[in-house]
């Protein structure tokens, strides 16, 4: 059974401040989707809110994910049930390798099955390891880092795709993962989410400015945010409408009050 | 039913341990000093942050029995902690040895490696020459005094001139009665070299349990020492210990201490570089929980030119603990080109933990390269977060989190077993 992320008149607080006024949304297994809009429009607000931050208040509406409330659910446990996030600004945790991490996320998924699991093997999660980072191109030296300590822009946005390869959900956000990148950093970390996509059949929602990562992953529909709400909807041609007259358009006919 | 603090209980303890009279001679002037010295008070800038008035001293009285038994000593103490065996073990139960090994091979060395009161019997002139002496002399404080007075067990480490100990040498101080007076006592001769693993623990309970400690460490010219202390008392004991390192020329003195237990501990921790090419690591690890009270004074003291010194002191705070840490590098106006370092970091588990950093720096020469570093942070909510989403429970990534903020002074420890012990103990703490 193809799992789906069904959200359906979502609003969502930060503090006492409504961001998101009523989202409706589907994106199934397999699907790629894009979502697009101006800044503060409230896309990176659905992310957050999709992941479980615990600053993001719903306030309305519900999310079902591959047939759990996933409102109901912590952070962690909507990860293990296959939802993932790549998130625009990649926390750094001084300390801990990203290898480290990247087997304590695996071996929570074995945990959560079975608490008495020892997880992944070693030699198992080296193998996993060394096939992943060459697939994005990655230094294996990469592994031995502190998560995201230092890294660059590109490096942080390989390593979250990394994690999104080897963690293998059933639908990834990708929260502007084309922010900050150079051409060569953009095609490998996009291609990257492209290929699980074919080859998982991963569903996706690019959450994106600009219409240049959705040459390298092609999305079949596309949403446009205006002001917590998703406006429009359509296909392919709606991004290379925006790409041509910007956001102005979509401002003046659902009348937003927002600055241009 | 306890004695007290008297003249007669160290006269008592002296003929107990059957000692020579210059030991007794010794016991009885620290007596004088420590009668004749006021207690420490809030208002002594060493003591403004640490309150002994809680502290029923008489209450608790010297250690004049040997209570314990072997079977009391729990079964993480004396386990092999270094990649190579050790080649001396010498477990103690309140002051009194219970388990003692050495291997042929060190004693073929000529390294003498015993508890402090065979050591004043059999190498007393050894003793004489070196027991607070040179390192922590009984003037140090009223505690050096009480301690000079009623010492009672503890390790006496001798490494001859140009000799390397064949395998490191570990010791486990144990105490039922909760009255510990250990006194360790490190000779590195000139070009040799030891690694020294010193546990020390006790059973904790109620009313209060007193641990007045001193170590000395002396690393001679091109020496080169070890040396690890492991503590981890129980949650009823007061430690107040004095600890001082001595460094020659062109020596090497790599110092851990773990925090772990206690309800309160006072230690004072110097290390003394007097001579060039000296060098001194300090590594400090405390995890502070529930009421626990910790207080770190440290002093890196660049007694000549060419020496080096680098502190690192980190601690984990929750519960209503606390923690001091006052640090001190000084170097004295011939002390030109030394490089000094001491930084101090805290993480925060607990809005109401507190950590007091205190950095100093007090220099005299011109031509030198000295700095600090402080900080004080909380647990980072986005890290936590972050760790979440990506599958791993809270309680887990919090773990990870306090794991990742030790690790850089984990790197510090040479030995794997002793840094599993420490993070294995932290863990227990984050719980």
């Amino acid at each position: 059974m193809t799992a789906a992320l069904e959200i359906k008149n979502l609003h969502v607080s930060i503090g006492d401040l409504p961001i998101l006024k009523g989202i409706d949304l589907l994106v199934k297994q397999g699907e790629i989707h894009a979502l697009m809009g101006p800044n503060g429009s409230g896309k990176s607000t659905l992310a957050y809110t999709l992941a479980g931050h615990p600053n993001y208040v719903p306030t309305a509406g519900e999310v079902v994910f591959d047939g759990k409330d996933l409102l109901d659910l912590e952070a962690d446990e909507r990860s293990r049930a296959g939802l993932f996030l790549a998130f625009q600004y990649p926390v750094a945790v001084p300390g801990i390798t990203l290898a480290k991490f990247l087997r304590q996320a695996i071996n929570a998924r074995y945990q959560a099955e079975d608490p008495d699991s020892k997880g992944i093997s070693i030699p198992a999660f080296r193998r996993l390891l060394t096939e992943k980072m060459a697939a994005l191109d990655m230094d294996p030296k990469f592994a031995g880092r502190y998560l995201n300590e230092g890294f660059s822009g590109g490096e942080k946005k390989r390593a979250e795709i990394l994690q999104m390869a080897a963690l293998e959900p059933k639908i990834a956000i990708m929260d502007e993962t084309d922010s900050g990148l150079d051409i060569d950093a953009l095609r490998v970390v996009a291609e990257g989410a492209a290929n699980l996509n074919r080859a998982s059949n991963m569903g996706v929602l690019v959450i994106t400015h600009y219409q240049r990562i959705l040459n390298y992953i092609k999305p079949d529909f596309i949403h446009i945010m205006l002001d917590g709400r998703i406006v429009e909807s359509g296909g392919p041609e709606l991004a290379l409408k925006l790409e041509d007259s910007g956001y102005d358009w979509v401002r003046e006919k659902y009348g937003s009050t927002e600055e241009a | 039913m306890s004695t007290g603090f008297t003249k007669e209980a160290v006269e008592k303890l002296s003929a107990m341990l059957q000692e020579p009279a210059w030991m007794l001679e010794f016991r009885l002037k620290a007596w004088e000093l420590y009668a004749n010295t006021p207690m420490p008070t809030t208002q002594d800038d060493a003591w403004r942050r640490t309150n002994l008035r809680r502290l029923k001293l008489d209450e608790i009285g010297p250690s004049l029995n040997g209570e314990g038994d072997a079977s009391s000593v729990p079964a993480y103490m004396a386990q092999q902690l270094t990649e190579d065996k050790a080649g001396g073990l010498l477990v103690q139960v309140d002051g009194k040895t219970t388990n003692y090994e050495i291997s042929d091979e060190l004693k073929a060395q000529g390294v003498i490696f015993c508890d402090m009161s065979t050591a004043v019997r059999e190498h007393g002139d050894l003793v004489k020459a070196h027991f607070m002496n040179e390192a922590v002399p009984v003037t140090d404080g009223k505690f050096a005094a009480l301690h000079g007075a009623f010492w009672r067990g503890g390790v006496f480490l001798y490494v001859p001139k140009n000799v390397q100990a064949s395998a490191p040498l570990h010791s486990a101080l144990w105490s039922t009665a909760g009255k510990t007076f250990t006194h360790t006592l490190v000779v590195i001769e000139r070009g040799a070299e030891a690694i020294f693993i010193d546990e020390y623990g006790s059973a904790g309970g109620d009313g209060q349990a007193l641990h007045n400690g001193v170590i000395e460490l002396l690393v001679r010219d091109a020496g080169n020492l070890t040396y690890a202390a492991l503590q981890d008392f129980g949650s009823n004991m007061w430690q107040i210990s004095h600890e001082r390192g001595r460094v020659g020329r062109d020596a090497k003195l790599d110092w851990v201490t773990s925090v772990m237990g206690t309800r309160t501990t006072k230690a004072f921790q110097t290390v003394e570089l007097d001579d060039r090419g000296g060098w001194a690591r300090m590594s400090g690890i405390f995890f502070g929980s529930q009421r626990q009270h910790f207080d770190l004074d440290t002093q890196q003291n660049h007694n000549a030119a060419d020496t080096t010194s680098d502190l690192l002191y980190k601690g984990a705070l929750r519960d209503k603990s606390r923690s001091v840490w006052q640090g001190m590098i000084k170097a004295l106006p011939d002390s030109q080109r030394i490089d000094g370092f001491q930084a101090n970091r805290n993480l925060m588990l607990d809005k109401d933990a507190r950590a007091d950093s205190i950095p100093g720096l007090e220099i005299q020469a011109d031509d030198v390269r000295c700095t600090h570093a402080s900080t004080i942070g909380k647990l980072d909510d986005e890290e936590i977060f972050y760790l979440m989403s990506r599958g791993i429970p809270k309680h887990t990534a919090v773990q990870m989190v306090v794991q990742g903020f030790f690790d850089p002074i984990m790197q510090r420890i040479p030995f794997e077993g002793v840094r599993d012990r420490i993070f294995g103990r932290i863990l227990e703490k984050v719980g």
